[in-house]
Order: C-alpha cells, then sequence, then structure tokens
C-alpha cells in the first residue's frame, strides 16, 4: 500500500511561511534597534515561579519539569517546592547584588497557595506576567477553545487580582500553545508573549483580533535546558551564557541592538551549588558599562519605539 | 527486509589503492549546511510522527524556524572568513519559501544538493513511483531555482527504503551522503550498474547530533572538531581522506556556540595540507580518479 496520493501534494509551497502567522523575515534585513543610552545589549531575565502538582495529569504531554515517578513522586514535588521557599530568595539577592531587573512569570495558582511570596515580588516593584494556572494546565494544539479561555481569563484575573498590576505578558507553562492562544490572550490584554523561539529580537505575530508581540525568550539559554535536559554543570552553563553575551555584544556594535533573554527557574539555579554561577554570570553581563537590565516590558516598549 | 542493504562490500581501511587529492593535500574538507524547512501542518505519514506534540507544536517549528531568519546569514559570514563553500542540504520548498537565501548561497558559488522537499515529509511507506516523483521534483527544483545539475542527496530526515540510492542515481545522481561507513569516497552498489559513491558527511561530527542527541557543550564540540580533523590530517600523509562538518543553522548559529565552532573552522582552515571544498567535486575527482581502482581493489579482496 504507498501513502495517500494527498502525501505528495504541497498545498502551502509558495513565497513566505506556510502559515499566515507572522511574516518571513530575516533578522538581518530589519531596522537596526536603538536602545535607550545606546546600550548594545538588552538584558532581560525571567523568572518562572511554578507550581507542579502532585497528582499531575500529564494530558496530553507531561509538563516540563514535571513528576516523573509512580504517584507521589515525592522527589520531584519537593525538589519544585524547594524553589518557591528556598531558592527563589537566593535569587532575589543576587538580582539586589548586580543591579538586576527581572520579571517573573507567575502560575497563577502561585498567588492562590503562596500570597506571602507573590507580595514579596510586588513590593519590590518588578514586572509579573502571567504563566497559565499551573503546570499540568497545558495549552495544546486541539484543545476546547471555551476551556482554555476560560483558563486564560482564570489566571489573569488571579494574577492581577493579587498583584494590582495590568499583567501584560504571557509565558505558556511548558511553552505549548493551541492555535487559539494568541488571540485569546490578546483578547484578555496581553500585549506580548514568550512562547515562540524563532527569533532573537522581537517580532508582530497575528491573530485574528489584531497584533500580539512575540518576545524572543530563548530556551537554548534556558537553565533548565542546559543542566536538566542537557545535563551540563552549572559551570559549563556560565561559560554558554558568557559566549552567548560576547556574541551578542560584537553583533550589536554591527547590526544595532540585541537581547540577551534568560530564563531561569528557582528550582534549578536556586540550589546552593548552583547559584554562585548565576551570579558569576550576572556579574560578567552587568559590569559591561552597554547592557541594559530591564524588564520584558520596557524592552517591548523600546523596541516598538524604534519601529517608528 | 534485508538483513545487509546490499549497498557496499566489505574493504579495509588498511592497504586500499593510495588517493592524492589536487594540490598534495591530505584531507579533504567540506561543510555541508543543511537549510530546512518543516511544516507547522505537515501531511500525515503513517510511519513516523512530525512533531512529538499536537500541532502547533509550536517548539519544535519555532526552533527550526529560527535558523532561516536569524542562523543562517550568521552561518555563512563565518564561513565566508575563511573561505569556505557550503554544499548544501537543501529543503528545496525552501526556494519557494525563502528564495532570498538561495540567492545568498548562489552569489558565493555554494553546491545544493537535494534533502527531500520538505524535512517533514519522509520516505517511509512510498511505493518506487512516488519516491522517484519525490526524488525528481526535488531534483528538477535546484535545476530551476538554481541552473545547478543535483548530484548528491541525503535523504529527508534521512528516512530512505531499499532501493532510495537506485532511484537517485537513475534520476542522474552521482553521490550520497546517507552512508556512514567509511573516512574516504567509496563505490556503492545500485541496480542499473552506474558509477554511484557515497561521499563521507558525517553523523559524528553533525551539530544537530552533537548538540540535541549526544548533548555535547559547546566548547567541547569546537575541541571535537580539532581532534578529528588532527587524526585525518596525520592518516592523510599515507592516503586522501575526507572530512565532513554538517551544520543546521537553528543549532550551531546560536549565540553561546557560534565562537567555538569559528575556532575550529580557523584551525582547520590554518593547515597548508587541505583541500576545502565541496561534496561535489569531491564525488566528481573521485570518479574520474580512483572509482575503478577501489573497484577492482574490492574486488581482489573479496571472500
Amino acid at each position: 500500500m504507498p501513502l495517500d496520493p494527498s502525501y505528495l501534494e504541497y498545498p502551502h509551497r509558495s513565497y513566505g511561511m506556510d502559515h499566515d502567522l507572522y511574516d518571513w523575515s530575516m533578522l538581518v534585513s530589519r531596522k537596526p534597534v536603538e536602545w535607550p543610552n545606546k546600550a548594545r545589549v538588552a538584558l532581560w531575565v525571567n523568572v518562572s515561579v511554578q507550581y507542579f502538582p502532585l497528582n499531575q495529569k500529564g494530558q496530553p504531554f507531561p509538563p516540563t519539569g514535571g513528576m516523573t515517578t509512580s504517584y507521589p513522586d515525592l522527589r520531584h514535588y519537593t525538589l519544585r517546592e524547594y524553589g518557591n521557599r528556598v531558592g527563589i530568595f537566593r535569587l532575589l539577592q543576587a538580582f539586589d547584588r548586580y543591579d538586576i531587573k527581572p520579571t517573573f512569570a507567575i502560575n497563577a495558582q502561585i498567588a492562590e497557595r503562596y500570597p506571602y511570596l507573590v507580595n514579596k515580588i510586588v513590593e519590590r516593584e518588578d514586572e509579573i506576567i502571567g504563566h497559565g494556572w499551573n503546570m499540568d494546565t497545558p495549552h495544546y494544539g486541539g484543545m476546547d477553545r471555551s476551556e482554555e479561555a476560560e483558563i486564560i481569563v482564570r489566571s489573569l484575573d488571579t494574577l492581577r487580582k493579587a498583584t494590582g498590576q495590568p499583567v501584560q505578558g504571557w509565558l505558556s507553562p511548558s511553552r505549548s500553545q493551541s492555535a487559539n492562544t494568541p488571540e485569546l490572550l490578546l483578547k484578555n490584554g496581553v500585549r506580548y508573549m514568550c512562547d515562540w523561539i524563532n527569533d532573537d529580537m522581537p517580532y508582530p505575530f497575528r491573530t485574528k483580533a489584531g497584533e500580539i508581540t512575540a518576545m524572543p525568550l530563548s530556551l537554548e539559554l534556558e537553565d533548565r535546558f542546559i543542566m536538566h535536559a542537557n545535563l551540563h554543570s552549572e559551570y559549563e552553563y556560565a561559560d554558554q551564557i558568557e559566549d552567548a553575551f560576547d556574541f551578542l555584544d560584537a553583533e550589536a556594535d554591527e547590526q544595532g541592538g540585541r537581547l540577551l533573554a534568560l530564563s531561569i527557574h528557582p528550582w534549578m539555579l536556586g540550589q546552593p551549588h548552583r547559584i554562585a554561577q548565576l551570579e558569576r554570570v550576572l556579574q560578567y553581563v552587568s559590569a559591561n558599562e552597554t547592557t541594559w537590565s530591564a524588564s520584558a516590558g520596557d524592552i517591548l516598549a523600546a523596541w516598538q519605539a524604534a519601529q517608528d | 527486509m534485508k538483513e545487509d542493504p546490499g549497498l557496499f562490500d566489505y574493504w579495509p581501511y588498511d592497504n586500499r589503492p593510495k588517493i592524492e587529492w589536487p594540490d598534495g593535500a591530505r584531507v579533504a574538507f567540506w561543510v555541508a549546511p543543511n537549510i530546512e524547512f518543516y511544516e507547522l501542518d505537515p501531511a500525515v505519514n503513517p510511519h513516523r510522527k512530525a512533531w512529538p506534540r499536537p500541532v502547533p507544536d509550536i517548539s519544535g517549528y519555532g526552533t527550526r524556524d529560527y535558523g532561516n531568519r536569524v542562523g543562517h546569514m550568521r552561518m555563512m559570514r563565518v564561513l565566508d572568513r575563511y573561505g569556505v563553500r557550503g554544499s548544501i542540504s537543501l529543503s528545496t520548498a525552501l526556494c519557494d519559501h525563502h528564495p532570498e537565501i538561495i540567492e545568498l548561497c548562489k552569489e558565493r558559488g555554494w553546491e545544493f544538493f537535494s534533502h527531500g522537499i520538505y524535512n517533514t515529509r519522509y520516505t517511509y511507506g512510498m511505493d518506487e513511483a512516488q519516491e522517484r516523483a519525490m526524488i525528481e521534483d526535488a531534483m528538477e527544483t535546484i535545476e530551476k531555482h538554481t541552473g545547478q545539475k543535483c548530484s548528491g542527496y541525503l535523504a529527508p530526515a534521512l528516512t530512505h527504503t531499499d532501493i532510495t540510492m537506485d532511484l537517485f542515481a537513475e534520476a542522474g545522481g552521482i553521490y550520497t551522503c546517507d552512508l556512514f561507513h567509511d573516512d574516504q569516497p567509496t563505490p556503492v552498489h545500485v541496480r542499473s550498474g552506474q558509477k554511484f559513491i557515497s561521499v563521507p558527511y558525517s553523523l559524528e561530527m553533525n551539530d544537530t547530533i552533537v548538540y540535541a542527541v549526544n548533548k555535547i557543550e559547546p566548547r567541547r564540540y569546537g575541541e571535537m572538531i580539532k581532534a578529528n580533523f588532527d587524526r585525518l590530517y596525520e592518516e592523510g600523509k599515507e592516503s586522501g581522506v575526507v572530512m565532513c562538518v554538517p551544520l543546521h543553522a537553528y543549532q550551531v548559529s546560536h549565540p553561546h556556540r557560534l565562537a567555538a565552532f569559528e575556532e575550529a573552522l580557523e584551525y582547520i582552515t590554518g593547515h597548508s595540507d587541505v583541500w576545502v571544498t565541496t561534496g561535489r567535486e569531491i564525488a566528481e575527482y573521485y570518479l574520474e580518479n580512483y572509482y575503478d581502482a577501489a573497484v577492482a581493489d574490492i574486488a581482489s579482496k573479496a571472500g
């Protein structure tokens, strides 16, 4: 039995992308971006504050960083909770020491469970963005639209009420979206999403309700990706971030402002043996006078201003 | 299914007829950028899923798209700096989707060879007519958009049938990149009896295998490339060998990876007895000068 004849038909084989979500565009052909004070590299540190339920359903796929053993997986449940109880406070100290302005992506259920922690972040006046309900509540292709809309509304409402912030950014759990996610986010007051990993700079993304901005939060440079998925050491993590910074700093000299986007997790880098390597990275990057550490929203605003 | 693919005979590395590359080079060195297009929602092949997550799998898709939007130009500048012409393993639909990239490669005299139409269309399950149609479509697309006659093949997503090599040779191809059994070119049996060879490509030096499968750190990749070269350069004194570094702009061109690769490329191209070349040039040179001797030597050592 050969394959169905449609397997040799290519309906989208024409100029540009094979969808209409965004335009085809090479980074080198875009207008150079100038950051405030002529900074070369904007540093965006995103801290994901996450709740992993013990009774994980894992449908249609298990959450990134979730439970792996038979129930009850106390080892992973508690390793993740370590981040919310202990690790995050080491991160906050490190940010203050090197004058870094982080952005926090928070599972809305964290606001219900740990108001102390969320208040602590609110008091710092750092930007808070949505991160879905919890890590076991994914957005995914084929999911019921009204169910997804309810999760987005509930997550944003909970987070806005708890923080008093407008919450205009979003990172989906496990970086997964349905075909409806960008439109539903935009309709609920979200201006930028951080799930797509196809660029090193922001770009406009089309939805039925209008344009939302895709903010490029690197997956390859994520602490969890390097140390948990690739099993590289914390020293090698720091090497890779420093190499990335040097590369972007040099590229910015020729091509305009660049963005170093560090996605980090209190349950990874907040461990006592790893925190020094985060400090090393923050020291290295912030020691450069042309680095601009800013919140995701401020970086987005500067990028938008440079588009006109 | 067969126990042995029947594509080549056992042919020990020692005591082979000596290969001499142009200008006395010991190593024929080529770089093969894979320039690929993955579809967001491809037609379904019952033998292999395109994406691990339900469509839209934005992580898998976005990872690859990064190579075309951001990575390609970074990689191209590095290759330019060391006088390396890429031999492109091309998802040929990219000629339609992203002609700007094709133009940049054409301007530099890079070679284009076939890597199928999309890297999300697998050969598994195709009958002979379907596979022939896919192979010919890809080769005609290369000729139409680049003016080059396609000489080489790396099957899309490394998916094959028992007759992949036969069909590609019959369509006019002269070399395959799909076999990893040697450090020198070797004759490959095809049913038509045409002269057809394997040019060593590499999975061990392939950035995707290195970073995404073997989880190697970027600086270590640079060291591996140098170690691989050093040994082949030494052995190449006796008889010419081939070294290939297959790349993907969505892997090597990330900001934390490119400098370590560049250092290795600078190291290799800084040696005097290296023939920095392309897959087609190696294949043509070998077919012209060594193919017949190789076939005779293999026959003399049979049994």
